[in-house]
């Protein structure tokens, strides 16, 4: 298969303090593809997904190396304007976190701020993001009741609405499902890859039966280090490495 | 990619397999009937290559089935009987290679013609078995699927009856001992051919309700 680079991590390193918790990543994230970060907790998977829009800019006494080209830029550089790269690389996080407003304006709210001033257009955008995040048909009459009013797994999708509104290239799914039932987590899994055809897809998974269902390339970590990249399908099938081996059987993490 | 549509590309591979296997056998029937070696050839050179390539390739995605997305129930089934079906459908085309490389002699012996027009209405049972032993699989019609496993009697009389008069006319006539032994050969092959159609009938019995008919032939 194919791909192109849409991401590319060289020599990634990331502390807490003194603590490192990735060493020396690289990885290639292929565009309109499927990549899912697996590991044990503290493998350091949450923290690289974070690094690719610096969602870790805000947690105090970190420091990260390395680089991460994206558009060929390096987004770990200083001169990046963070706010227009979340924008490009949006997230969708474990627990669904809706504002306390409306419907309509938990998906309007980010093409506000980013400026966009005609109502129709806002509208528009609103509408199609809600039906790329299969939400559409649930809430079309009841734009304007509180977010708060809906499921858990409605409001996941609202998130994921808000999130594509503002026409990310990426999306960084950390743990989309893990506060949400086996209905709620097929139905985001279908959305996952449906978003595909859009977007360029990062989603980090303690559940690795979900990795391996809809992903197209995994990434094994392990302790801070990449163990193992390949196509989902050989790294569930015929693993490299004796330790993702391991791991995917259950005999260790 | 979802489980059911991934199942469903496993199918679709399966029938070109078994589209190639019945090409095979189809060339074989058709080499006797034009006297056309290059048919054998083909399925010797070219198609036999061609079903070891989809052998792996439905081993494969069977593999990963399995691993990614561990299916239950029916979907389990399907996937195991897949495995089974594609193991089947190598043999099938091993047995149409035996054929032609058996035949390329073969064809040279004109007196030989009363037997090969049995041989090859066994071949012309055998090719329907196939036909619809996948259609079955795929219809997940297993009153079809049945249908098919009854036919294999068919050509286990034809095959006796065949070979009676072989050995027959081997005694009478030694010099066409190695004609005959050729013929015996022939008809060996097609008939386990339909017996793997037989399996697959079974295979597809299981994979759609769930039951057990392997080793009951009397309850059929």
């Amino acid at each position: 298969m194919k791909c192109e680079v849409k991401i590319k991590a060289e020599e990634v390193n990331f502390y807490y303090g003194k603590k490192q918790a990735l060493k020396n990543i690289s990885l290639e994230i292929y565009q309109n593809q499927i990549t899912a970060l697996i590991g044990p907790s503290g493998c350091g998977k949450s923290t690289f997904i974070r690094l690719l829009n610096r969602m870790n800019d805000l947690i105090p006494h970190t420091r990260a190396e390395g680089k991460i080209y994206f558009e060929g830029q390096n987004i770990l550089g200083d001169n990046i304007d963070v706010v227009h790269l979340r924008r490009k690389i949006g997230m969708v996080f474990q627990k669904p976190n809706p504002f306390p407003k409306t419907i309509f304006e938990n998906v309007s709210y980010g093409l506000e701020i980013n400026r966009v001033k005609d109502k129709k257009r806002i509208e528009e955008m609103v509408i199609d993001a809600l039906k790329k995040a299969a939400l559409w048909n649930e809430v079309k009459d009841r734009l304007h009741d509180s977010a708060l009013t809906l499921s858990g797994g409605q409001q996941q999708r609202l998130c994921i609405a808000r999130c594509i509104a503002v026409e990310p290239q990426v999306i960084l799914f950390d743990e989309p499902c893990a506060s949400l039932d086996p209905i709620s987590t097929r139905s985001i899994e279908e959305l996952v890859l449906e978003l595909k055809k859009y977007y360029t897809i990062v989603i980090v998974t303690h559940n690795m039966q979900q990795a391996a269902r809809i992903s197209d390339f995994t990434a094994f970590l392990y302790l801070g280090e990449l163990i193992e990249f390949g196509s989902t399908e050989k790294i569930f099938t015929v693993p490299k490495e004796k330790m993702t081996e391991e791991y995917l059987t259950g005999r260790f993490g | 990619m979802l489980e059911e549509e991934k199942i469903v590309s496993l199918k679709h591979e399966l029938i070109n397999y078994a589209n190639l296997v019945e090409g095979m056998i189809d060339k074989c029937i058709k080499g006797f009937y034009n006297k056309n070696k290059a048919l054998f050839t083909e399925v010797i050179e070219q198609d036999e290559p061609r079903a070891n390539e989809l052998e792996i390739k439905i081993d494969e995605i069977c593999t990963a089935l399995i691993a990614q997305y561990q299916p239950k129930g029916k979907g389990l089934r399907t996937v195991l009987m897949s495995y089974k079906i594609n193991n089947d459908l190598e043999r099938m085309a091993d047995h149409a290679v035996n054929i032609a490389e058996t035949a390329l002699s073969l064809i040279e012996v004109p007196s030989l013609a009363n037997f090969l027009q049995e041989v090859l209405k066994m071949a012309e049972i055998t090719r329907g078995m196939l036909k619809d032993s996948i259609d079955s699989f795929v219809q997940e019609n297993s009153t079809l699927a049945e249908d098919v496993c009854k036919r294999d009697d068919l050509v286990d009389n034809l095959r006796r009856a065949n070979r009676r008069e072989v050995i027959g006319y081997m005694c009478a006539e030694c010099a066409l001992m190695e004609a005959g032994l050729d013929i015996l050969r022939i008809a060996r092959n097609l008939e386990r051919i339909a017996d793997l159609c037989t399996n697959i009938g079974e295979d597809v019995i299981f994979m759609v309700e769930g039951k057990v008919i392997k080793h009951q032939k009397a309850k059929l």
